[in-house]
């Protein structure tokens, strides 16, 4: 059963859940109404799509290879034929930031997304379990988020090592706490809903009410969730690669590529300020987007 | 309000036990006795027995946790493995400058955020409040080191006002400052115009204004003091969270602080030295929000009245 007796709702309560049903919007309706209403949201969606269509056809726009050195043509400024130059090993700069861009982008989706699964689940079975399981979930992720998260993510990469995979696996594994709070508030004010009450009194199991009741209500909110907690991967990652803790050579990632570039930054600047900006243009378009799916998606958010 | 001071008391000392056990377990998960691994493999079998001894690796994990917490308590932090003095002795010399550091990065992105803040709020939707909005949009999303690194070859190489890196003095502190509270400068900018934007349309502002006291007098007297309520604990919160994360700041400015003290043991494999700097500026934070949890229901006293 699901804990405590439910008082049973006022009716005010209902007449606000009917409005808050109204005219049930399709996904398709509400990205329309997003498209309407928020142009920047809409334009930060194609320049991801850019980045992600740079990332894949990589190979195809650039003649240059991204590991091979060209010792004649060390730290050339911006030109015609380099547009963005070239670095340290004369290698072209826009071809090692566009396969670059395949580990960053990799980087912030990936971790993100396995990060949510995590707390999702915690999160739900939290919220729905409450009692001991819920006590002993929170307190974890209490000790989680105690931690300044760049640091968090420092201790695990020393305790892992460096690397691609790792850097995933540790960026999942500081992401999920924060996951897990906000969808376990989600499920407690969700199971407290009319529907939920009435599907547990006709006597649906447990498990199934949280399939088809409480998951996919959660759904709004994971999504916005996901693409604010993308840039803050990025981030992250560019931090620890800039330290050197994490992606390391011959992998390439923009975090990377500002640390390599470092040393150079007097007499070529261009090397790490290059992949900086792309960093932040892509985390500047993660935010924007998410900023109008919450709009959209998730209005009780708007207001507080 | 006592009760709930206590209970976010025990709540913030629970975290930090789990915190230290956490980072216990983390340092000690890594395979290989740590002592042989930072010797290196020539390193002579009967020294690395001594060493393992000499700072109690042998024992069991148990013992070793309980040594270190009880230390740890009492300010020692054992002894650095790799420059052979006390943790916290170098913790102390490294904490004054990542504590000026964090100050002056504060007191930048407050006195910056703030003002702009209140600029744009008073001027919602003009050319000021536009041009505020965009430039802290872009202080939230560039990343620190582009920052600190745009700073250091502008005004350290190409102009030659600052030092490039290194502490020699406050002059020296003043990038870093800059490119630490960049940040922060940037959403509190954000916030404290959302806060006043709202309050500027509450019931007490039009009386105030109706009963005919000055523009400036009803934004100061009446509008900012309501609205820095939520921006003092973010203030609180802040103030921990760049004392704990100076970590990139401090590696591109050369500053001897915690955080570069943290990069160097990571690099070092020296596990007291990296156990006490994660112990350290977590406890950090830890406080810093149990501060602000107890400023806030402190200040507001509809909390205060509530609980």
């Amino acid at each position: 059963m699901f804990g405590k007796k439910k008082k049973l709702m006022a009716a005010g309560e209902d007449v606000r859940l009917k409005s808050q049903i109204g005219e049930a919007e399709t996904f398709w309706d509400l990205m329309r109404r997003l498209a309407k209403e928020n142009k920047l949201a809409v334009f930060s969606a194609v320049v991801i799509l850019l980045f992600i269509l740079a990332a894949i056809f990589a190979p195809f726009l650039t003649p240059y290879s991204y590991k091979d050195m060209d010792l004649l043509n060390r730290l050339s400024p911006p030109s015609g034929a380099h547009l963005l130059g070239t670095d340290e090993g004369g290698r072209d700069i826009l071809t090692r930031m566009l396969y670059g861009s395949r580990v960053s982008l990799m980087i912030g989706v990936l971790p993100t997304l396995l990060g949510m699964i995590l707390g999702a689940a915690l999160g739900i079975i939290a919220g729905v379990i409450g009692g001991k399981t819920d006590a002993i979930i929170m307190r974890i992720a209490d000790i989680t988020l105690g931690f300044p998260s760049m640091l968090l993510a420092m201790l695990i990469m020393y305790t892992l090592g460096g690397g691609l995979m790792n850097v995933v696996l540790t960026l999942s594994l500081v992401n999920w706490a924060s996951v897990s709070r906000i969808v376990r508030s989600e499920a407690i004010r969700l199971k407290q809903n009319e529907y939920v009450e009435a599907a547990r009194a006709i006597g649906v199991k447990k498990r199934v009410i949280l399939w088809r009741h409480i998951l996919p209500n959660c759904l709004p909110t994971l999504i916005v969730l996901f693409t604010l907690n993308v840039p803050s991967s990025i981030l992250t990652e560019s931090s620890l690669s800039f330290l050197g803790l994490g992606i390391q050579v011959p992998d390439a990632s923009w975090g990377l590529m500002v640390n390599m570039g470092r040393q150079f930054l007097y007499i070529a600047p261009w090397l790490s300020l290059v992949p900086s900006a792309a960093i932040m243009l892509v985390v500047l378009a993660f935010n924007f987007l998410g900023d109008g799916l919450r709009d959209v998606l998730d209005p009780h958010q708007k207001n507080q | 309000m006592k009760q709930n001071i206590i209970k976010r008391l025990l709540q913030a000392v629970f975290v930090l036990l789990g915190v230290a056990l956490l980072i216990f377990i983390m340092l000690r998960i890594v395979p290989g006795n740590p002592i042989a691994t930072m010797m290196g493999e020539h390193a002579d079998p009967a020294t690395i027995e001594r060493m393992t001894a000499e700072f109690g690796l042998d024992q069991p994990a148990i013992v070793q946790f309980a040594r270190y917490l009880s230390g740890a308590v009492r300010g020692d932090f054992g002894t650095s493995y790799s420059l052979g003095r006390p943790v916290a002795a170098l913790m102390r010399q490294a904490f004054g400058n990542t504590l000026k550091l964090a100050f002056l990065a504060a007191l930048f992105a407050w006195i910056l955020g703030i003002t702009c803040g209140i600029i744009a709020a008073v001027k919602k939707n003009g050319l000021l409040d536009r041009l505020f909005m965009g430039l802290s949009l872009l202080g939230v999303s560039m990343p620190v080191f582009m920052v600190a690194m745009l700073l250091q070859y502008v005004f350290a190489f190409h102009l030659h006002w600052l030092p490039i890196s290194g502490v020699d003095g406050l002059k020296s502190f003043i990038l870093p400052a800059i490119a630490l509270g960049w940040n922060s400068a940037g959403s509190v900018s954000r916030l404290v115009r959302s806060t006043l934007i709202e309050i500027l349309q509450e019931d007490y502002i039009d009386t105030a204004r109706a009963k005919g006291n000055r523009q400036m007098g009803v934004l100061l007297r009446h509008a900012l003091r309501n609205a820095m309520l939520p921006v003092v604990t973010m203030m609180a919160i802040q103030i921990s969270s760049l004392l704990s994360g100076a970590v990139i700041t401090e590696t591109i400015f050369s500053i001897n602080g915690i955080g570069q003290l943290a990069v160097q043991a990571i690099n070092g494999r020296d596990i007291p030295l990296l156990q006490g700097t994660a112990l350290f500026s977590t406890a950090i934070v830890i406080i810093g929000n149990l501060l602000a949890d107890c400023l806030y229901s402190v200040l507001d006293p509809r909390i205060r009245k509530e609980a």
